[in-house]
């Protein structure tokens, strides 16, 4: 019985990843990076790095958790749960149902269960394809959930951040999102939680001002926008141009905001040696 | 009948009243505390110790500056990292000490700056919300003025929110709002109607606590009447949140902040 549930999870996870966050066509996909064009295929083994430079695209969060979990092991919480309209904005419930038929997700986070070469943590992956990935009180409450549900089972917990911030269309709502995460962040890690934060192109606004900076552990994908103010506002404000690589992965890691910089494809093995030094993260 | 809009402008006077002008007419004996003993001093957030109405405790807020000068100094309100990183270490003293920390929230948001991003704004933010989330002393913010996105939120994880009349708080400026989500920052009027910014939609939404009168035509009108009912509220507050245990009250503060957004007041 139980196996059968399994083969039916790693279908669904399976069918979720090829969904959404690949290179669907057989045809050719240009990289934003160098320009050049690589066949659909090969983006999709290499996770959504170009063949030709490196430079890594936005993935999706089911394919981020089937390239991450162990066969059989993703268990999805509250992939039910919905945004909802404080504002009433007008055209904003359209737009999201909108976003579910095309993306093929509830909203802009996945949060789930699954082991990692053995070592079981709660997941938490943003989604960009959905409103850029943009906090709103559904993603505030999975991110929640998941961490106290870290906590209650004495799990470590790992987040894929990749947002624009705070989602616009919640007003206040969206913003107090930041408090109600990190309140339960703090509390996670003051009882011992471990928590490894992983940045993802881009992480900005309301998200890196609240759990995407307070991770144990900070890590980030190489040339991923990281920062507070997105970077038009501030050339806005100080009348000048931004030298290249400003807000980007390489520039935080020199400026003491990370521990490291991981390619995609390395992240099983980083992620699987630091759950191994803090034994599983279960000393909580 | 102010419309949103014209509590913006209310919330954004000149004369309004700020954090120097609580400090000097609530407050005596003020001891300000300077400098993140890292990397430098920042004047848009002031802070320190003080007695209100002779128990001392630790205030911290925003600061606009009155002179243009000062308004320079402070960067119109907008801090650098190195503000709320000042802000940690003061609010760290006052959990040290038990001193009950009130803030004054009046900002137009954290300072988008090169340098600012280069010291890391996002995190300053996230830790100084974080330190004020782990407080068991009792936390009362005031939203003054303008409460702009995550830099006046930094200083707004408390035990009791309360907010004047006509102050407004917001996830962006309404500018910002329209900006992004219509490309034309002149509908500035129209996003201040739908954004709920005002205290009144606010008390309704559960983000805030309690809302103070302000004298007919706003703050700056009748400093002494503002601060007769900040002093109130401050007092009353103080006197009941004083009365919990400080696990109670982190308890407290966890759980208020842990209901944002599910509805409040209007459907619990
Ligand atoms: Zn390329």
């Amino acid at each position: 019985m139980t196996q059968l549930f399994r083969q039916r999870r790693d279908r669904i996870l399976a069918y979720q990843a090829m969904r959404q966050g690949r290179a669907l066509s057989l045809q050719q996909l240009c990289c934003e990076g160098c320009g050049q064009e690589s066949p659909a295929m090969q983006w999709n083994e290499g996770l959504m790095v170009c063949p030709k430079c490196g430079h890594h695209m936005p993935l999706g969060a089911y394919s981020r958790l089937h390239q991450l979990l162990d066969a059989g092991s993703f268990r999805e919480l509250d992939g039910d749960l919905v945004g909802r309209d404080p504002l009433e904005f007008p055209g904003y419930p359209e737009k999201l149902a909108a976003l579910r038929e095309k993306t093929g997700l509830k909203e802009s986070v996945v949060t789930a269960y699954g082991t990692l070469r053995g070592y079981g943590a709660v997941f938490a992956v943003l989604d960009s394809s959905f409103l850029m990935g943009s906090m709103g009180w559904a993603v505030g409450e999975k991110v929640t959930r998941a961490v106290e549900y870290a906590g209650r089972h004495r799990l470590p917990l790992i987040i894929f951040s990749a947002s624009g911030g705070a989602r616009m269309q919640e007003g206040i709502y969206s913003l107090m999102q930041m408090a109600k995460t990190t309140a339960a962040i703090t509390r996670f890690q003051q009882n011992g939680g471990l928590y490894i934060s992983c940045l993802t192109h881009p992480t900005t606004g309301g998200v890196t001002a609240s759990f995407a900076s307070l991770g144990d552990v900070m890590l980030a994908e190489p040339g991923a926008l990281i920062g507070f103010a997105g970077p038009r506002v501030i050339e806005q404000t100080i009348g000048e141009k931004l030298p290249e690589g400003f807000q980007r992965s390489e520039a935080l890691l020199e400026n003491g905001f990370l521990d490291k910089i991981v390619n995609r494809s390395q992240w099983p093995e980083v992620l699987a040696q630091l759950l191994a030094l803090h034994k599983g993260g279960k000393s909580c | 009948m102010l419309t949103p809009e014209d509590r913006v402008k209310l919330a954004r006077h000149n004369d309004r009243p700020g954090i120097t002008d609580y400090l000097g007419a609530l407050f005596t004996d003020f001891f300000q505390q300077r400098g993140d003993r890292h990397c430098g001093e920042d004047e848009s957030i002031l802070g320190g110790i003080a007695r209100f109405h002779d128990q001392p405790v630790t205030v911290l807020g925003h600061r606009k500056g009155k002179t243009l000068e000062e308004n320079v100094a402070c960067r119109f309100g907008m801090p650098n990292p190195e503000g709320y990183r000042k802000a940690i270490r003061i609010l760290e003293q006052a959990e040290k000490f038990r001193r009950p920390v009130i803030t004054f929230i009046d900002t137009p948001g954290a300072y988008p700056g090169k340098e600012a991003e280069m010291r890391g704004q996002g995190d300053a933010i996230a830790r100084c919300m974080a330190c004020m989330s782990g407080l068991t002393v009792p936390v009362i913010a005031v939203v003054t003025g303008e409460g702009g996105s995550g830099g006046a939120l930094a200083l707004g994880v408390a035990n009791r929110v309360l907010m004047l009349e006509n102050a407004v708080y917001s996830v962006l400026s309404p500018e910002g709002f329209a900006s992004i989500l219509w490309k034309d920052p002149g509908r500035s009027a129209e996003a201040a109607a739908v954004m709920k910014l005002t205290a009144q939609d606010l008390y309704k939404g559960g983000v805030i606590q309690e809302i103070l009168p302000e004298p007919e035509g706003g703050a700056h009108t009748d400093y002494a009447a503002v601060f007769r009912v900040v002093d109130e509220a401050l007092q009353r507050n103080l006197t009941l949140l004083s009365k919990q245990s400080p696990r109670a009250l982190a308890e407290s503060c966890y759980k208020m902040f842990r209901a944002m957004g599910n509805g409040g007041k209007e459907q619990s």
